[in-house]
Formats: structure tokens, sequence, C-alpha cells
């Protein structure tokens, strides 16, 4: 692992730091959404906000997948795990997400349900051959994830594997940024565009932030990437010229990574998808294609998905756009907390409520 | 339906409640409520621990070792010479023979570090299908030589040293376990405080604690919690190996969160620091010592980063889970 020092080198963070603050201009507020939830969780670990200009005002996109699967779509799992007897493989950030029940995957797995946490979907290959069992993949995640989960239901249709099925819950990006800038209150200056969901997309994905005049700054997740990110922004606000900027090109290339893509399209198709909290988006989710329907949970046990409101008086569905901070809902840290998260911005690591509460020194906002 | 999960056994938040809500509840007992890392009973100190670990046998330890490690390191900390020890042993049947006997010679190779015998013992073997691996408890007492688990001791501007670098051991298990298909492999910090804290002078010392599971912000939310002060960590002084740091990166941990076998928390007044980190560091296991930040008035644990920004220390809530991307 190079890199790591070189991009938390205290001496250039304190450079860009000042230079940041010769720019910004006073009187002006600098509002900036970063999308991604890894980006989230590294401002808060850095302790970022304290040290910006006050007038820079930093509010967390819909980025983390965990967050935004749908109650309707986590309370399908289970509902599968309650009347049959199978193995079911998820990352781990899922465990912790609670169902309309309350019950989570780690209740399950007390209770004796076969639950596996893999880091990378194809460690899945070595169970098939040991088991007749079902074997289930909650397939989750961004453009980031997809390819690697497209690969594997590639690999099971090669070896005509019947024993496997896949909840497709995978989204996309254009469809919630489309919502983001379509929305009648978006007072967002500029993007902290995901890294790594570029590094497979390309840099073209966020055309349509420019168009509205709005900043978008493709960058990685070092507090160096993330400061020169919001440096770019602040100067392309002032000179109000917009362009898309990659700044993390050591690993996103302008066009992305079209064998990724190729995987994608090989499996999936583009369809519509519930969020948490924002509802039905269209072109936001990736369905299974034909030749791999044969392995959609959802047909294989007739499992359907309700459409089920956030629970009363959780605000996750506007932190997710970025409209509120968790200081604003008045669950956040009373009732809901990291271990007995109630909204799915609590759940996920990723999630800007746990990365609040996680990092955030508490003050006089509760 | 309430019903205990991995979550309740991870040293953070979930096993303070379930202590709290059913232990604690039904077994009233004074001394109990401390929750120190020993009992004191006349001038000795008691305590017991349980050992379950996958695999058995991994880089610079074993379940034996740890076994015998966990508990004397708890007398240590708690301000007592470890003296006598008993050894439980639950094992499944199948268990190989061979494998028991090199636990047991790693008992005694362990125990003869520090003196220490093991006096009483108890076997049991179970059915396979209900226990896959071996488990040992220890308990443990030995003659109080300051008792250093006294919350009351606690000083605002009193500071904190750490008496090794952190977060070795959790990594250590999580890399022998295989699974993450990682070539390389990290060394436990399992080892005997006992041996650094008989070169220190008691006199200096105002409190300790080793920080197992949990790792440091675990064990520093705890003491926050009953000495109804804080604490202030400096980022830049942390030791972390850099194999330890970089593994952790990948999968998303953070070290302050990650467990240690051989590491204490030792609190200290401002003024003496210098000189005990001095002979930390002559000691045994104290070559990585350092002084992790200082006692403060609010009851919160923070951590100024490299940058001087602020950031809480939360009590880990659950399990380490490995993070999609």
């Amino acid at each position: 692992m190079k890199y790591i020092d070189e991009f938390r080198n205290p001496s250039i963070v304190n450079d860009i730091l000042t230079s940041i603050n010769k720019l910004v201009i006073k009187g002006r507020s600098y509002k900036i959404m970063e999308v991604c939830g890894t980006h989230t969780m590294a401002i808060a670990k850095y302790g970022l906000r304290d040290i910006l200009p006050d007038n820079i005002d930093l509010v967390s996109g819909p980025g983390c997948p965990v967050c935004v699967i749908s109650q309707g779509e986590i309370d399908a799992i289970f509902s599968l795990l309650e009347k049959e007897d199978v193995i079911l493989f998820t990352y781990g950030d899922l465990m912790k997400t609670p169902g309309s029940n309350n019950e989570s995957l780690l209740t399950y797995k007390a209770k004796g349900v076969d639950i596996r946490i893999i880091l990378s979907p194809i460690d899945m290959l070595k169970e098939i051959e040991n088991t007749n069992k079902e074997l289930i993949f909650v397939s989750i995640g961004f453009e980031t994830t997809s390819p690697a989960n497209a690969i594997l239901i590639k690999e099971m249709y090669k070896r005509k594997i019947k024993n496997f099925s896949v909840f497709p819950y995978n989204k996309i990006m254009p469809g919630i940024i489309d919502v983001i800038l379509r929305d009648k209150d978006l007072n967002i200056d500029g993007f902290i565009c995901p890294g790594h969901v570029a590094a497979v997309t390309g840099t073209n994905l966020f055309e349509p932030i420019v168009k509205k005049n709005r900043a978008a700054v493709v960058a990685g997740f070092e507090i160096i990437d993330i400061l020169l990110a919001i440096r770019a922004i602040v100067l392309q606000v002032n000179n109000g010229t917009f362009r898309v900027e990659n700044l993390y090109k050591r690993v996103v290339s302008d066009n992305g990574n079209s064998l990724a893509r190729q995987h994608i399209d090989d499996v999936f198709e583009i369809t519509s998808s519930i969020w948490r909290g924002v509802g039905s988006v269209e072109r936001s989710g990736l369905a299974l294609k034909d030749d791999f329907q044969q392995y959609n949970v959802l047909n294989k046990f007739d499992l359907i998905i309700e459409s089920i409101y956030d629970k009363k008086g959780c605000k996750c569905g506007e932190i997710l756009m970025g409209k509120k901070s968790p200081y604003e809902c008045s669950l956040f840290s009373k009732e809901c907390k990291p271990e007995s998260p109630i909204g799915p911005c609590m759940v996920s690591t990723e999630g800007t409520c746990a990365a609040y509460y996680k990092y955030m020194v508490k003050s006089e906002h509760y | 339906m309430s019903i205990i999960d991995l979550t309740c056994g991870s040293g953070g938040r979930n096993t303070h409640q379930l202590i709290v809500d059913v232990i604690l509840k039904n077994l009233n007992y004074p001394e109990l409520f401390n929750m120190g890392d020993a009992a004191y009973i006349g001038n000795f100190a008691f305590t017991t621990d349980s050992f379950v670990v996958t695999p058995e046998f991994f880089p610079n330890c074993d379940i034996g070792k740890l076994a015998v490690c966990g508990t004397s390191n708890d007398l240590t900390v708690a301000g007592a010479r470890p003296e006598f020890m008993s050894l439980s042993l639950i094992i499944p049947e199948g268990y190989k023979k061979e494998n028991l006997e090199k636990i047991i010679k790693s008992v005694r190779t362990s125990a003869d570090e520090v003196n220490v015998q093991v006096v009483c013992g108890d076997t049991k073997v179970v059915d396979n299908m209900s226990l896959k691996s071996i488990i040992i408890n220890t308990a443990g007492i030995g003659k109080i030589i300051k008792k250093l688990n006294d919350y009351n001791a606690i000083e605002v501007g009193d500071k904190i040293i750490i008496t090794s670098d952190i977060a070795r051991h959790g990594m250590a298990i999580l890399l022998a376990r295989g699974e993450l298909q990682f070539n390389g492999s990290i060394e436990s910090d399992c080892c005997h405080l006992y041996n650094l804290f008989k070169c220190l002078d008691y006199n200096c010392l105002n409190f300790a604690r080793d920080a197992t599971r949990g790792g440091i912000a675990a064990v520093l939310n705890e003491i926050s919690e009953k000495c109804r002060k804080g604490f202030l960590l400096y980022e830049e002084d942390i030791v972390v190996k850099n194999e330890v740091k970089y593994l952790c990166e990948m999968l998303g941990f953070d070290p302050l969160t990650v467990a240690n076998e051989g590491v204490s928390v030792i609190i200290v007044k401002r003024d003496k620091v210098e000189d005990v980190l001095k002979l930390v560091k002559k000691c045994n296991y104290g070559d990585n010592a350092f002084i992790a930040g200082e006692v403060i008035e609010r009851q919160v644990v923070m951590l100024k980063t490299i940058y001087g920004g602020l950031r809480n220390v939360e009590m880990p809530s659950g399990l380490l889970l490995p993070r999609i991307c």
C-alpha cells in the first residue's frame, strides 16, 4: 500500500488549507455535497469540518449502498430466511440493517440461520461445491461492486449451477444524480464526485452537473484528495465556469474501465429502483437480463418487495438528499444509535448518521 | 424477541449493556460493580477469563499462552502480582490429542515466564455438534502491590501511556484465519504485562487497564464512564505498525477499536510521565510505548487529528465488519 502517508502529509494539508482560506470569498457560502459514503467517512475521520473555513458547508449525499436499499428489499431477505433453509452470503455492512420486524441478519444468524460474510463475491465459488443447499447472494452496491457481482453470476451460469440465486439490489448513479439536480430546492454549489464509481463509468457521468452550472470534481479518498477537490470547487464557483475535473487520475481514467462496464452490461440491464427515503427513481437500478433471470431469488421463491414507508420521525430520506443534517433529526443519537439503528444512515459505517455519530465531537448540537 | 447475538460478546456497547441488564441486575455484589480487571479480596486480587479463538494457533501465540497471559494481565493491571491460576478445558470430541498437548505445553511455558503456578482445573469433553473448537477458562489470584483499578485516582491533567503499538493481536487473528487471501502474517502482541510492570515504580502509577476486546477505544470509554472524566488523544503520537495500519485501512477498521492482548493503558501524574515512559521503554514488551494523551474534564473520549481537527472516539458498538467498498 503506497501513498497513504504521502496523501496524508500534514504540511501539504496545511498548504492546501491556507490556499482554500485565501480563495473563499467572505460573505459567500459554499455548499458542497460529497456523493459517496466513503467520502463522508473520510471527512468525519479527519475532522475536516473543524479545520475548513466556516463558510464551507459540507453535506452528504445518497452514496452509501446499504443506506439506500429500501425497507421492502431488506424485509424480502428476512421473509426468505423465515421460510427457507438457505445459505446467505452478504457484505459485512448489511449485517446490522434492521428490518420492519426489528430483526437483523445478526439476529437471524444468532437463531441459527447460515449467514456468511464475504469480502468478494468470488468467495462463493468455493462453497458451491460443498453443498446442495440454495446459496443466495445479496447483490448490492453501485457501479463499483457491480462488475464483480456480474462476474460471479456469469461464472455460475457457465458452470450451469442450479442452487444459486441473487437478490438483485444493485443501484447506479445516473438516475439519482438527475433527481438531485432536478430538485427545486437544490442549493448545492459543487459536488465531490465518487472516485471509485468514476473509475468504472468514466467522468462523463457527471456532465449533467456542470450543465446545471454546478462544479463537479472527481476525487480520491485521502485528506489531500478531498481538500484539493474542495479547492477546485471553490475556484470553479468563484470563476463561474463549470467543468468536470478529474483529480483522481491515479485511479480514474476519463473513459473509465470498459472491461468492467462490459461485465455489467453482460448480466444486467438498467431499470428503475426504489431508494430509501426518495422512492422509485428511473434509471437508477440494475435488473438481471433474461438469460440470468433464473437466478432471481424473488421469482424463484415467490418473494414480493413491499412498498414500506420509512419509520416515523426518521429523516434519512432528507439526509440522503443533503437537505437535512443528522442533528436536525429528533431520533439521532437518542433512539437511533449505531447499536440500535432506526434509519439506514445509521446502519452502515458509511452512512451519514453513523459517520456523524462516530466521529463528531459532542457539542451544543445534542 | 430479545436474543444474544455476536455483538453482545465483542467488548463494545452491547456487551456492556448485556452485563448491566442481566448480570449486574441479578448479581448485585458491591465488588462486582467496580467492573475492573480483577476483584479486590483483602490483600488479594482475583479474576477470571474465558478464551475461545479460531484458529487456536497463530503467529507468536496460541490459545494456551493467551489463556495464561489474559488472566495474568488482568491481575497485573489491577495492581497485583500473578501467583496462582486454575485451568478449565472444554474440548470437543474428536479433538487431536497432539494439539491439546501443544496447548498445555504452551500453558506451562507461559506460566513459568511469570512464575505462576497452575494449581487446580477441570476437563470436560462435549459433543462435536455443539462445539467446534477448544474453550479454555482460567481464573487467577495474586497479591496486591497497589490497587490500580481505583477510578477515584484519575485526575484531570494526568497523562496516558500506552505500553505498545496497538491493534496487532486483532489483525493477527484475522490474517491467520486465512479467509482474506492476503499473503504474509502479523504477529500477535500477546505477552505478560507483569514482566513490564515489575520494573515500574508503582508509586508513580495512578491507574491501569489492559486494552483487549474493543481496543483502546472501548477501554478508554469504559474508564471515562466510571471516573466521569474524559480523554484527549493525539493522533500523531499513536503508534501502529505499518502492516497493521495498512490492513486496517484496506478493511475499513479503526486501529483504536481493534483488540490487543499485551497492551496496557497506564494513567500517571503529568510530572511523572516522562520518567515512567523512560522506564516502560526499557522493559520487556515496552519498547514501542508512547504518551497517547491526557485526562480532561469533559466526559468524552476525543482524538485530535494530525491536522488539528477533533473527532469523537466512540465506544465500538459491535463486531468489526469489513465494509463493502
